[in-house]
């Protein structure tokens, strides 16, 4: 039988992904391992690994195209193996189904003295990926209702899924994942994609764009936005939508408190300097190498900071992955820089170089942009004095690091002009309170302004 | 014009039929003539036709089944009764080994028109060796044609066809539906083609297959689930399971999405697993459930009376698969 090959979902919250290019032909033999294609997500492109070999039968997806995770894409045949036309891909017509269950996005809502580092996933091994969050709504839709055998799904386990009632729901381009089944053992059964497919048509009436007007004004103050003529509005990229919605959901469910200190790094630079002067060019040290180092200490002596509130507990992470902000021209993404403790200031040198140079080329592995346990953002290069960060959820604290400035300070009763530096901790309230992050942010302190201790 | 009557009479009104109407036709079988059968179906044909024609025979099921074959071969149209199918384990090899291959092996030469009726089925406390459901079993066989009718009608129209078939036809008669009556319509040229199932009562939910006495499981099983759940059930009588009319089956999932097999038969290895495999290559992507069996319990048929109605497949059993797949 043909190994179905899947929109792989690489993020907790990703529910669809677009085709980018193909990189196995029809025709083409697949080992396992091969990489097959490359995905685009919300934040990056990736390539597509193949779990299986096989001849590449089909593309059941083509470059460009959009399909929810979990559909299938291409088909691999074993040698000689014809494989029945039946199982291709639809490509959602007319107005796809789809278009219906999907979450609203609210429109960015950054203001200027707000800067944001996130677009992270975080999803730690042990927990369980929730379900697609757009299929949770979509369960929420049009699940029918007063059926008291009502299963939940397992969130990873298969769904059980009649045939009849997949053949209709492929025949309309219905994304099954957002069906709740109401038959045995919670099984989607025709009756259920049925009555999926009159809530929809039921939903059709208006077109899409105006849910985005209808959706504007809750989102965004009415000054900040002067009014679009219908039909100005421009879609929201990915990455913009991503954006939205973590931004939104951080400072909605996270209560931020924020602490701002002044950092002496006038050691710290001569300490670089001298590193710098006899390292070689992938091992350069920039300042912010130094500050993920004094992070990753700080961390280590205060957990609580990369750790991750959740109903149950507190999770707290074993490793500590930091996550860096780089701009990028369209929009922001913060991958991490792995498994920081082990690391000295020229491996982390040498990785944050290789992350923004493949996060600039949208290469970045799944890991480092969903592995991330803390979030450092600087834009010290723009001259911004001072930035607070929303928190990157569901991670516990942001650094959020201005420019480094020439300042009068007082030192031993003299004023004298010191490298200064601003930085400032935005963390959640429901994870440590004030006087924990005073702590933890005076040990970064001390860490910066010691920096010998940076070399241990 | 039809007439009421039990299966039994609707069976000795085809056997006096095809005798008069063909002077090959002849009856072999125990105590068919003087006693009139096990079950009364030849009462009263000895004294119209003769001792010729309607013939006693010694207790040797694989004598009197092979003399069958050999005038069948010879150009007679010879039916044999074989009292219970228990028995027709005695004439396994002469039914297997020459009646159903004769026609293969002599490259098409001798054909063997052979009708061999058998009475089948438990609930009658007849004990472990005297219950056999094996219609399934005889479909098993190329070379074989298997009927099982479920009512005097069919009963009538399908054994008149049998007469006319140039194949052995295995003639299997649920000893549980002699005495039920029905209405037979009295042309004397009333047949009924084989590979026709019948649908007995249309529905939408619930696709119910049954054949000879498990067909009356799925009436009365349709009948509750209307009553008490308000489902409406579509029950399909097989009439012949070889040749098989799959086709009449898969219209019918298609429209139902959903199919319940009920037989006498055990469930390892019958009947009801055969109609479930071609159901599944010809209609995977119409069902909402897998297709159910409810079959007897993989037992021995038990004597003692409780256990024996508690081995056999009951309309309640039909309810509970129908209700386990909604």
């Amino acid at each position: 039988m043909a190994t179905e090959v899947t929109m792989p979902q690489m993020g907790a919250d990703m529910t669809e992904g677009t085709l980018v290019r193909w990189l196995k032909q029809v025709g083409d033999q697949v080992n396992r391992g091969d990489i097959i294609a490359e995905i685009e997500t919300d934040k990056a492109t990736v390539e597509l690994e193949a779990y299986d070999s096989g001849i590449m039968a089909q593309h059941s997806v083509k470059e460009g195209e959009t399909v929810p995770v979990g559909d299938v894409i291409a088909l691999l045949a074993a040698e000689g193996e014809s494989v029945p036309d039946n199982v291709a891909h639809k490509p959602p017509a007319e107005t796809p189904p789809r278009r219906m269950i999907e979450e609203p996005q609210p429109i960015a809502q950054a203001t200027t003295q707000t800067t944001t580092a996130s677009t992270t996933e975080v999803a730690s091994a042990e927990k369980a990926p929730p379900p697609p969050r757009g299929a949770e709504e979509a369960h929420e839709r049009i699940a029918p209702e007063g059926n008291g055998r009502v299963l939940e799904r397992e969130a990873g386990a298969r769904q059980r899924v009649s045939p009849v009632a997949r053949r209709i729901a492929s025949e309309a381009g219905l994304d099954l994942s957002a069906i709740r089944g109401t038959g045995p053992d919670g099984r989607v059964l025709r009756r259920d994609v049925e009555e999926a497919l009159r809530a929809h048509k039921a939903g059709e009436a208006p077109a899409p764009p105006v849910r985005e007007r209808e959706l504007a004004p809750a989102a965004v103050a009415p000054e900040a936005r002067p009014a679009a003529a219908p039909g100005e509005v421009e879609p929201l990229s990915r990455m913009r939508q991503a954006i939205a919605r973590r931004m939104l959901m951080s400072k909605q469910q996270q209560p931020h408190y924020y602490l701002t200190l002044d950092i002496d790094m006038t050691e710290a630079l001569e300490f670089r300097k001298q590193l710098n002067a006899s390292a070689s060019d992938d091992q350069r040290v920039s300042i912010n190498d130094l500050i993920v180092k004094a992070c990753a200490l700080a961390l280590d002596r205060h957990p609580k900071f990369n750790a991750e509130f959740t109903e149950q507990g507190l999770r707290q992470h074993k490793d500590i992955h930091i996550d860096i902000g780089i701009a990028l021209d369209e929009g922001l993404i913060a991958p991490a820089i792995l498994d920081v403790r082990g690391k000295g200031l020229g491996a982390i040198a040498a990785d944050a170089k290789d992350l923004i140079e493949r996060a600039k080329n949208g290469r970045l592995t799944a890991d480092e942009y969903s592995a991330g346990t803390f979030t450092i953002t600087n834009l010290g290069n723009f001259g911004v004095e001072t930035l607070i960060g929303i928190i990157n959820p569901p991670q516990a604290a942001i650094l959020g690091v201005g420019s480094v400035m020439d300042q009068p300070v007082v030192r031993d009763g003299e004023v004298v002009v010191r490298k200064m530096m601003k930085v400032a901790l935005s963390a959640d309230h429901r994870v440590t309170d004030g006087a924990e992050g005073a702590r933890f942010i005076k040990e970064i302190q001390g860490l910066l302004e010691n920096p010998v201790s940076l070399a241990l | 014009m039809a007439v009421e009557m039990r299966m039994r009479d609707a069976l000795r009104e085809a056997l006096r039929e095809e005798l008069l109407r063909d002077e090959r036709v002849f009856l072999m079988g125990e105590d068919i003539g003087g006693y009139g059968g096990s079950y009364a179906v030849t009462r009263g044909l000895l004294d119209e036709f003769g001792p010729e024609r309607v013939m006693d025979t010694p207790i040797s099921e694989s004598g009197i089944v092979g003399a069958g074959v050999g005038a069948a071969v010879a150009g007679l149209r010879p039916m044999v009764e074989i009292m219970t199918i228990n028995f027709s384990f005695v004439a396994f090899d002469q039914i297997i080994n020459n009646a159903s291959k004769f026609l293969y092996m002599s490259g098409g030469q001798f054909n063997v028109p052979l009708v061999l009726r058998m009475a089948a089925g438990g609930g009658s406390q007849l004990g472990a060796t005297h219950s056999h459901a094996l219609e399934g079993l005889y479909a098993h066989f190329p070379g074989l044609k298997v009927v099982c009718p479920s009512n005097p009608a069919d009963a009538k129209g399908l054994l008149k066809q049998a007469f006319r078939d140039p194949n052995p036809v295995i003639f299997i008669e649920h000893s549980a539906l002699y005495g039920v009556k029905g209405e037979v319509p009295d042309d004397p040229d009333y047949r009924i083609e084989f590979g026709k199932a019948r649908v007995l009562r249309e529905g939408t939910d619930v696709t119910i297959v049954g054949y000879a006495g498990s067909v009356h499981q799925g009436l009365r099983g349709a009948t509750m689930l209307e009553e008490q759940e308000g489902l409406s059930a579509e029950v399909i009588d097989l009439r012949t399971l070889r040749p098989l009319d799959i086709d009449t089956v898969i219209e019918s999932v298609k429209k139902t999405n959903r199919a319940v097999i009920v037989e006498d038969d055990w469930k390892f290895g019958g009947f009801a697993g055969e109609i479930s495999a071609q159901i599944m290559e010809r209609a995977f992507d119409w069902l909402d459930a897998p297709v159910a069996r409810v079959s007897g319990k993989d037992v021995p048929m038990p004597y003692n009376r409780n256990l024996e109605f508690a081995a056999l497949p009951s309309e309640e059993d039909v309810v509970e698969a129908v209700l386990a797949m909604l």
